[in-house]
């Protein structure tokens, strides 16, 4: 098989999924907004709870549960938007 | 930027979830007319880039972090609707498996970070390299006033969404939604100059492609 200029690109963005753990912890735009002018108490907890908050559930290495979340996300999301795009591409082709 | 549940009143739920879903049935027609084979690659790993780059909080002033969005890099390579979709995609994922954003919120959150962050990261880009010209130059400086231009403005559509549903007062919500965001913008318009500048030295045919 040859290799594409995408499959490299893919590795890059896992590659980036890698250095999640890096990133820093202190709260977000809006989260420090919020604390400051006294309106984060009006947050509510997800009804439900996948990989809340980018940690696999059930490994004790933090920074390796935040990876698995990375990766998994990246690969579900890689999957999903280029067989949606491809389905959208190959439908047209089949009305033309 | 990533509003969860409890922050916005029933009425903006409503308003951005109709807007929304409007917003994203429209990006998926356009897509039907206009998505190419070319188009396929791209489209994926720009979600698995924003995706992965999003979980890369960088710190700005204050003990405040930020990450990129991603919109402006998206509607400058693929066009604003292919970027409506890219960003649905990122967001429903982050709000379904990750917990990032909430359900009631979803709406909002594809309103401010996909609708309104791709439309004016594509027309700043279109404006800034019109005056800038399109050569190498022209595109890195329109990709960084585009990619910060983006972040300002969803922020502040973010903090009006947050006035509006009695979380805090316009004229404090706003400044301070504003003021951080345009600290943030400024790694988002560095991110997106550096990806744009790799595409133009390997795969610069990748730029050209039509908007969608």
């Amino acid at each position: 098989m040859k290799i594409k200029w995408w499959h490299i690109g893919l590795l890059a963005c896992l590659a980036v999924a890698c250095l999640s753990p890096l990133a820093s912890s202190s709260p977000d735009g809006l989260e420090r907004v919020a604390e400051n002018k006294g309106f984060i108490d009006l947050g509510q907890e997800a009804p439900f709870q996948v990989i809340a908050d980018y940690v696999f559930p059930g490994i004790g290495n933090e920074a390796l549960a935040t990876i698995l979340a990375g990766l998994i996300g990246t690969l579900i999301l890689f999957g999903i938007v280029y067989s949606i795009s491809w389905l959208i591409k190959s439908r047209k082709k089949e009305a033309a | 930027m990533h509003i969860p549940d409890g922050f916005l009143n029933v009425a903006t739920v409503a308003t951005t979830c109709v807007i929304s879903a409007g917003g994203v049935g429209n990006a998926v027609r356009v897509a039907n007319q206009k998505l190419g084979e070319k188009h396929v690659p791209l489209m994926g790993i720009l979600v698995a880039f924003i995706f992965a780059a999003q979980m890369l909080n960088f710190p700005i002033a204050g003990g405040t972090s930020g990450h990129l969005i991603g919109a402006a890099l998206a509607a400058i390579l693929l066009g604003p609707w292919a970027s409506v979709l890219i960003m649905s995609c990122v967001l429903i994922a982050q709000c379904l498996i990750f917990q990032d954003g909430g359900l009631l919120a979803l709406g909002a959150n594809i309103f401010n970070m996909g609708i309104v962050a791709s439309f004016s990261g594509y027309y700043l880009y279109r404006l800034a390299t019109s005056f800038l010209g399109g050569d190498r130059r022209g595109k890195l400086i329109g990709g960084f006033v585009a990619a910060w231009g983006s972040v300002f403005l969803a922020s502040i559509v973010c903090a009006i969404e947050l006035a509006v549903s009695g979380a805090s007062p316009l004229g404090v919500v706003l400044p301070a939604m504003a003021g951080l965001h345009a600290l943030i913008g400024i790694g988002e318009g560095l991110i997106t100059g550096a990806v744009l500048s790799l595409v133009l030295a390997t795969r610069p045919d990748l730029i050209q492609l039509q908007k969608v």
